[in-house]
């Protein structure tokens, strides 16, 4: 589906890369470097040459995990796939990190004073939060602590100059500067992450707290929290131990959907934060009609969007021992 | 009908006073102060919407004037300031942009295009969303498999990746970035019609509707559709909402309405390259005024949904 709909694209990557005054001869020298003048599925036109197309040349190269070149950089897709992905993986998981932990904390919060006007003032917060336009938040974010009071820094993953002659291990900037034992580098690339992830976790954060909040009232309801308190507990053992495990299963559903949000974010707050990431990378090779780049990125996070949700599913089983597959 | 029994015997206005699904909706909606605050936001965007082009006629072509660029909100100014440069206090209350442009004005007329585009790419959803749900579920087999198959890798698609592939395929500008916000709603309506159609296709009275001779079409659109309208209302406000947000984050990559159109996302991606130089305001305002809009029909869904079906209320 994604190689049909980019194919499908008006425009010429050949004209494209040489330019409007390059000749016809040019142009079909390049595409013919590119395979581009080969048919997009059969072959009709040669005998033993029905599959030498653009289609089977693409999805033999796949299944070896070769996903081409770049039409501008001439680079493997799947290299630069290698630089750009931790740089989003990074910037996802810290959000993630950040809208789990304090939304369910202040799902819990608010769930336990009901009515209170924590959990109106939460509440309300949360629900201007989901309708907040992240790529707005972040520029805001950008202007007041990175201009107005000057304590982070207002875009990129890291200070360039501090890993200049640096051999990145993992590509996870956090992770490198702890494993160098360069913990300069770690705390300058946690400072950069900051404000994007932030600005990120906002919609996840405040839908979770709803559902936390939601999902908590009514296990809070039920009999065996009764039962619980009758005995003599203690309320965080009630609350923490009988009624969080029980109100999470949602939660997880939750936190599980947010992730597809999350990555359809980051090319937002990566634009923002001019972040290095997929999400820059998908949109730049869309603006430049670089085909192998954006079919290879689409795939990519459709893929890795397919896995995270197995992971949820898998996760329900171990919650709740009700659930065998 | 009710009116016409209440005219022939007053009594039976006494016993069963006029009440209809709708009249009871309605004050449901007003009743509640999530439906009351969405619908006011909504309707004085609308008002505002209509009547600025009377009340401030606007030309984004020749609207310029480098001699007051990038200016403070004229009420931050000082006094001396305003009367040096001959500005009221409230002459530009949002402050100007890069090209001399008055923020405040450009907002407002920004709320015409956000509202258009919105509701356009969201009345596009619904009319071949329920098409297509109605004929999978009503023809069903293969039909049926496809349709939902090719529903459910839409939906398991982040969508302004999809959406951006779209634009990527048709090229940027406006009409591209509302058609391709709304291909990707198109699932969501296409469900819920499809999920009406299967749940009223084996009652009574459309087997009772087809055994007086009504084909299958006009079953379809008069007797099985409107089932699903208060589900369609709800979905499709809420739908208004994720459109406007869209639109604005399309514009924000500079997928969207070509300049000078005053279109918030764009004015946003415009706004991005002064927020380094301390140039507040030209974000902030656009912004401000996609998150009201988009909160304010996030709450006017809530407020429907309370409304038309009062068994899902806590």
């Amino acid at each position: 589906m994604v190689f049909l709909l980019l194919r499908l694209i008006p425009g010429d990557p050949a004209v494209y890369i040489l330019g409007e005054r390059s000749t016809e001869q040019q142009r079909q020298q390049l595409r013919e470097q590119l395979g581009l003048n080969k048919p997009l599925f059969f072959d009709f036109s040669d005998e033993g040459e029905l599959l030498d197309t653009q289609y089977f040349i693409f999805m033999g190269n796949l299944s070896r995990g070769d996903l081409g070149d770049s039409i501008m950089r001439r680079t493997s897709v799947a290299d630069e796939l290698r630089t750009f992905f931790p740089a989003t993986v990074e910037l996802t998981l810290s959000a993630l990190f950040i809208a789990t932990f304090v939304g369910v904390i202040t799902g819990i919060a608010a769930a336990i004073r009901r009515a209170s006007l924590f959990d109106a003032a939460s509440m309300t917060v949360a629900l201007v939060g989901v309708s907040m336009p992240i790529f707005w938040l972040g520029l805001m974010l950008q202007y007041l602590f990175a201009v107005n009071w000057r304590v982070l820094p207002i875009s990129q993953r890291i200070d360039e100059n501090l890993v200049r002659n640096v051999d990145m291990i993992t590509g996870f900037y956090t992770l490198d500067g702890l494993l160098l034992r360069r913990p300069d580098i770690t705390i300058n690339a946690l400072e950069h992450l900051l404000l994007p992830s932030i600005a990120l976790a906002t919609v996840p954060l405040a839908i979770i707290a709803r559902m936390t909040r939601s999902a908590m009232l009514e296990v809070l309801g039920q009999d065996y929290i009764r039962t619980a308190r009758a005995k003599g507990l203690r309320d965080r053992i009630v609350i923490l131990q009988h009624a969080l495990k029980n109100a999470l299963l949602p939660v997880v559903t939750v936190v599980g959907l947010q992730l597809g949000l999350l990555l359809s974010g980051a090319i937002l707050t990566e634009t923002v934060f001019s972040w290095p990431g997929i999400g820059t990378w998908i949109l730049n090779g869309i603006l430049a009609r670089d085909y192998p780049i954006v079919q290879g990125g689409v795939m990519f996070v459709a893929g890795v969007f397919v896995f995270v949700n197995l992971i949820v599913d898998m996760s329900y089983a171990a919650l709740d021992p009700r659930i065998r597959y | 009908m009710a009116t016409t029994t209440a005219q022939q015997s007053p009594d039976v206005e006494f016993m069963r006073p006029q009440r209809s699904l709708w009249r009871d909706a309605w004050q449901r909606l007003i009743g509640g102060s999530t439906g009351r605050i969405g619908l006011t936001i909504a309707l004085s965007l609308a008002l505002v919407a209509i009547f600025i082009p009377v009340v401030m006629p606007y030309d984004p072509l020749r609207d310029r004037d480098l001699r007051v660029r990038l200016l403070e909100p004229s009420w931050l100014l000082s006094a001396d300031d305003r009367v040096q440069r001959e500005l009221g206090l409230m002459s530009h209350p949002f402050g100007t942009d890069d090209l001399g442009r008055d923020v405040f004005v450009r907002v407002l007329h920004g709320s015409r295009v956000s509202l258009t585009a919105g509701l356009f790419a969201v009345s596009m959803a619904v009319v071949f969303g329920s098409l297509l749900g109605l004929i999978a579920g009503y023809v069903g087999g293969w039909v049926d498999t496809i349709a939902v198959w090719i529903m459910d890798i839409m939906l398991a698609f982040p969508s302004i990746l999809l959406a951006i592939a779209i634009v990527s395929v048709r090229g940027p500008g406006l009409f591209n970035t509302l058609l391709a916000v709304g291909i990707v709603e198109i699932p969501i309506f296409g469900r819920i019609a499809r999920a009406t159609v299967l749940s009223i296709r084996e009652q009574e009275y459309i087997t009772a509707a087809k055994a007086t001779g009504v084909s299958a079409p006009r079953a379809l659109f008069f007797h099985v559709l409107p089932n699903s309208l208060a589900p369609m209302m709800v979905q499709a406000t809420l739908s208004i909402a994720t459109a406007i947000i869209s639109i604005a984050a399309l514009g924000f990559l500079g997928l969207g309405a070509e300049r000078p159109t005053p279109e918030w996302g764009t004015m946003l991606s415009d706004a991005r390259d002064y927020i380094g130089q301390g140039k507040w305001w030209y974000a902030t305002f656009p912004g401000l005024a996609i998150m009201m809009t988009v909160l304010g029909f996030n709450l006017l869904g809530d407020g429907l949904r309370d409304a038309l079906d009062p068994r899902l209320r806590r």
